[in-house]
């Protein structure tokens, strides 16, 4: 299909995406990478009655470390992050996500701001932002305001940023070096959005797991955690038992609504999998 | 009602194409629909099947999820445009030799996939060729001969610069 017809303001700079914002209110979107909007829009699933294409702020692009975090643009691509020694080295979880992020085509252009902003409960870097606590910076003409991943994600295709203000970047912890992280995902073809999908990052003292966060893509309208697995595996040795354990206690996390691509069921069944096989892994990794 | 149009000024295979373009219009539909290059395909128009890439600032898109107004300023090549400059030559080779064409609907788009992977991923083992065009649907081939096809010219390219070390 074809688009609902639009106005298109191409912003030079950050004023220029506020003042279109205040004229134009809940009816604007603004435009990054447009990989999931310009589908919404072809499906009209979208029908905003202005663009405001900010691909052009190159403020908003780039890594970069800053003391103990990583902060990345909005704008940058997801071909980026993937070519990115920063993220190979420091965040570790986010570069085992970004190959499981749709086609080569789509990550030339698509956003890491665009899918966080999106909100998509099926996507990656929601998950991961969520299991590494990342924290997200929002703009709005009167100043900047900062607001955990455990506070951003809201609904379905809700997120903390209200209709005056903009995502302008993520900052991710730098991961200590008695961390183990695993991202894994299960999709009917590699790229596209999962039936279940798991992000993983624990601190082990010795052979005993100390911190962990586990959370869990397309499970619910937004990423969630898992509390009862997490619980589980504090304090214990990676071990058959665990395992079993922790298995048992994501059933009681876990209460998804079946989709087009698997039934609830399923989609449980399969989230037991991905742990077992994201604990085996996490207890034979060594740095 | 008017369609709302914008002033835009880009290139498309070395071309300068200065006019007034449709906002709501995505780039393969002003190529083929304004342009008459009809090489890029529409297959899903939602970014799931691949037949309508294009080259921008020599980065492979998907043509249906870039506006064409959003090509301002920047350097648009096709199927046509890279197969007049001899780009594709050997990709277009390799895939008539192993029957990669078929249909041909998905061709174009494939073949500019084939290009990244020939440019950026020199070294791919065919499980990884098989991952790198997991965004583009082939119906005819079961993709086999065009791995086969994409896998050919990587060994061929790779012999070759043995040979002249």
């Amino acid at each position: 299909m074809k688009s609902p017809e639009f106005s298109y303001l191409k912003a030079q700079n950050m004023g220029d995406v506020f003042s279109a914002l205040k004229t134009h209110g809940d009816s604007a979107q603004l435009l990054a990478g447009g990989q999931s909007l310009l589908a919404m829009l072809n499906l009209r699933m979208a029908n905003p009655s202005i663009l405001i294409d900010i691909s052009g702020l190159d403020s908003l692009k780039g890594i970069q470390q800053s003391g103990n975090v990583i902060r990345i643009g909005a704008l940058t691509t997801h071909h980026e992050i993937d070519s990115s020694n920063i993220v190979k080295a420091h965040i570790p979880l986010l570069a085992q996500a970004v190959p499981y992020v749709a086609h080569l085509a789509i990550r030339n252009k698509g956003t890491i701001g665009g899918s966080l902003a999106l909100g998509d409960p099926a996507a990656e870097y929601p998950a991961v932002a969520l299991a590494l606590n990342a924290t997200l910076i929002i703009q709005s003409a009167t100043g900047e305001r900062r607001v955990k991943a455990s506070e951003f994600f809201i609904s379905l295709y809700r997120t903390a940023v209200q209709a005056e203000e903009i995502l302008i970047g993520v900052e991710f912890p730098i991961a200590k070096p008695n961390q183990r992280f695993v991202f894994s995902e299960l999709a009917r073809r590699k790229g596209d959005y999962a039936m279940v999908g798991m992000a993983l990052a624990l601190s082990l003292e010795g052979q005993t797991i100390q911190d962990v966060a586990l959370a869990f893509m397309a499970m619910d309208d937004k990423p969630i955690l898992a509390p009862r697995a997490m619980k589980a595996l504090t304090g214990q040795t990676i071990n058959p038992q665990t395992i079993s354990q922790a298995q048992a206690a994501l059933d009681e996390d876990l209460q998804p609504a079946g989709d087009l691509s698997a039934n609830a069921a399923t989609k449980k069944y399969l989230s037991r999998v991905l742990l077992s096989r994201a604990l085996i892994q996490a207890g034979a990794t060594h740095v | 009602m008017s369609e709302n149009c914008m002033h835009a000024q880009f290139t498309v295979n070395g071309e300068t194409v200065d006019a007034q373009v449709p906002v709501r219009m995505h780039l393969v539909d002003y190529l083929r629909e304004e342009m008459g290059l009809t090489g890029s395909h529409l297959g899903c128009e939602h970014g799931v099947c691949g037949a309508c890439q294009v080259m921008v600032d020599g980065q492979v898109v998907r043509g249906c999820l870039t506006l064409a107004i959003q090509a301002d300023g920047k350097n648009v090549q096709t199927i046509e445009g890279l197969t007049e400059s001899r780009e594709l030559q050997q990709l277009q080779a390799a895939f008539l030799e192993h029957n990669a064409f078929q249909c041909g609907f998905c061709s174009s788009g494939m073949l500019l996939t084939a290009l990244e992977i020939t440019k950026h991923h020199k070294q791919a083992t065919r499980d990884e060729i098989r991952e790198l065009i997991s965004g583009n649907y082939c119906r005819c081939t079961g993709y086999q001969a065009i791995v086969n096809a994409i896998e050919s010219v990587l060994v061929k390219s790779s012999s070759e610069s043995g040979v002249k070390v």
